[in-house]
């Protein structure tokens, strides 16, 4: 079986995997981290978001294989020790997540986004920018809301901490 | 999936070596669509050949004539990248539109022309602008290169490198999404060139992408939406299923060609 070794929430993994190994499962299973979910296993909604070498991939469509030498970073990996991230906080605060399955999933994405598209974002862009994130308990609205607070949060946040958000 | 042998390729030789030495191997890009089919066993290469620590397969380069991008970009590149958005805008949003956001980071130019899923995007870009793909073996038109669904004239060893599109004068692309999945049921990418017009639709043929001669004829002579008015594409021959019949794809494909002439003029 081949051995594969990369970088997750900043501490080196290596491990043996069967070559089918999905990503996700590598996560899950291997590392046991399991804060990353598998919704629907086909790439539509999202729950398997992670980051890989900085940009949000889904985990369920990407082998571990593939990741050999990747930096990647979980839900797991965003949080300061006890002190939830600004953007955890803020689904917190809007109440952002109804069961939760999808709130991991979500938040990644939500990261990304802030990468990409800065700290102020209208509601359009952000519904649009979540067209791979799937919420069933069709909490969209509060989500929307949290992560429009959790951007603003991150501006005001110490720039150290940002950085390993990212 | 069925279980395979992988290899991490860091060259292009090496890479069209495995292909060639491995009967049922595939080369794998971005893996959006080739991943889900091998978990759905419609897929089931013996060997994979990942290309995704291959040199000399990204960059994106604008000259005075051609917009010329590596087969290993990916499409959230191609849809920021300032030489696609100055050189051939359409392109540049058309990217935009694949997919969603996580699988544009993953998702390759060259993956999605070598795949030829009928309602894929780049096709239509491909025909409509004239492209030439480059591979490892030869320059092949990109009239030449789709050869029906899921397929193309690629031999099994022979890789995509890059892709060069000639810069036109105005060029646009409109997609009706199917809601849900985000692919086109009709998507049309109009081009106005120095001395043609082309029309590529996609998402709609039975047999993959395809260009429409007779509103080519029409635009060539004067580029305007008006110009489209009483044509239309014949329901034989189009794709029907459970998103959109024959004649709605039918009917779509002039809504669409009209509001990409529209959007071209600006």
């Amino acid at each position: 079986m081949p051995v594969v070794s990369m970088t997750v929430n900043g501490n080196p993994v290596r491990a043996e995997v069967d070559v089918r190994t999905l990503l996700v499962q590598f996560l899950r299973e291997t590392l046991r981290l399991t804060g990353t979910h598998v919704g629907c296993d086909t790439s539509q909604c999202g729950a398997c978001v992670v980051h890989v070498n900085g940009v949000a991939v889904k985990s369920c469509t990407m082998l571990a294989v593939q990741a050999e030498g990747a930096e990647v970073l979980t839900i797991e990996g965003v949080a300061r020790g006890d002190a939830l991230h600004p953007m955890q906080e803020a689904f917190r605060q809007n109440h952002g997540l109804q069961c939760g399955y999808c709130t991991p999933g979500m938040i990644m994405t939500a990261l990304d986004i802030v990468r990409r598209k800065g700290h102020e974002l209208d509601d359009r862009t952000i519904r649009e920018e979540l067209e791979g994130n799937l919420c069933r308990c069709t909490g969209y609205h509060n989500i929307v809301k949290s992560i429009a607070a959790g951007a603003r949060a991150m501006a005001g946040d110490d720039p150290a901490r940002q950085q390993a958000a990212e | 999936m069925y279980d395979f042998t992988y290899h991490r390729a860091s060259g292009l030789r090496q890479a069209t070596n495995l292909l060639a030495k491995h009967e049922d191997a595939k080369p794998i890009a971005g893996g959006q669509s080739l991943l889900p089919m091998m978990k759905f066993r419609l897929a089931s290469p013996s060997n994979l050949v990942d290309l995704n620590a291959v040199e000399g397969l990204n960059g994106i380069e604008l000259t005075s004539r051609a917009l010329v991008i590596g087969a290993m970009a990916r499409h959230a590149e191609v849809h920021v990248s300032p030489q696609v958005q100055q050189g051939i805008p359409a392109l540049a949003a058309l990217a935009g539109m694949i997919g969603d956001p996580a699988v544009r980071h993953r998702g390759t130019l060259g993956g999605s022309l070598a795949n030829n899923d009928p309602t894929a995007d780049y096709p239509a870009a491909a025909l409509a602008l004239g492209a030439t793909i480059v591979t490892t073996k030869r320059k092949i038109p990109a009239d030449e290169f789709f050869a029906g669904l899921f397929e193309t004239v690629l031999e099994p060893d022979e890789l995509i490198t890059k892709v060069s599109f000639p810069l036109p004068k105005k060029a646009a692309y409109q997609k009706f999404r199917n809601p849900a999945s985000r692919y086109a049921i009709v998507g049309v990418f109009v081009a106005k060139r120095p001395a043609e017009v082309r029309v590529a639709v996609t998402g709609a043929g039975a047999s993959g992408a395809f260009r429409v001669p007779a509103f080519e004829e029409a635009l060539q002579k004067r580029f305007h939406p008006k110009s489209l008015e009483g044509l239309s594409v014949p329901a034989e021959g189009l794709a029907s299923d459970i998103h959109a019949s024959a004649e709605y794809r039918a009917h779509l494909i002039g809504v669409m060609a009209r509001r990409a002439v529209a959007a071209a003029n600006g």
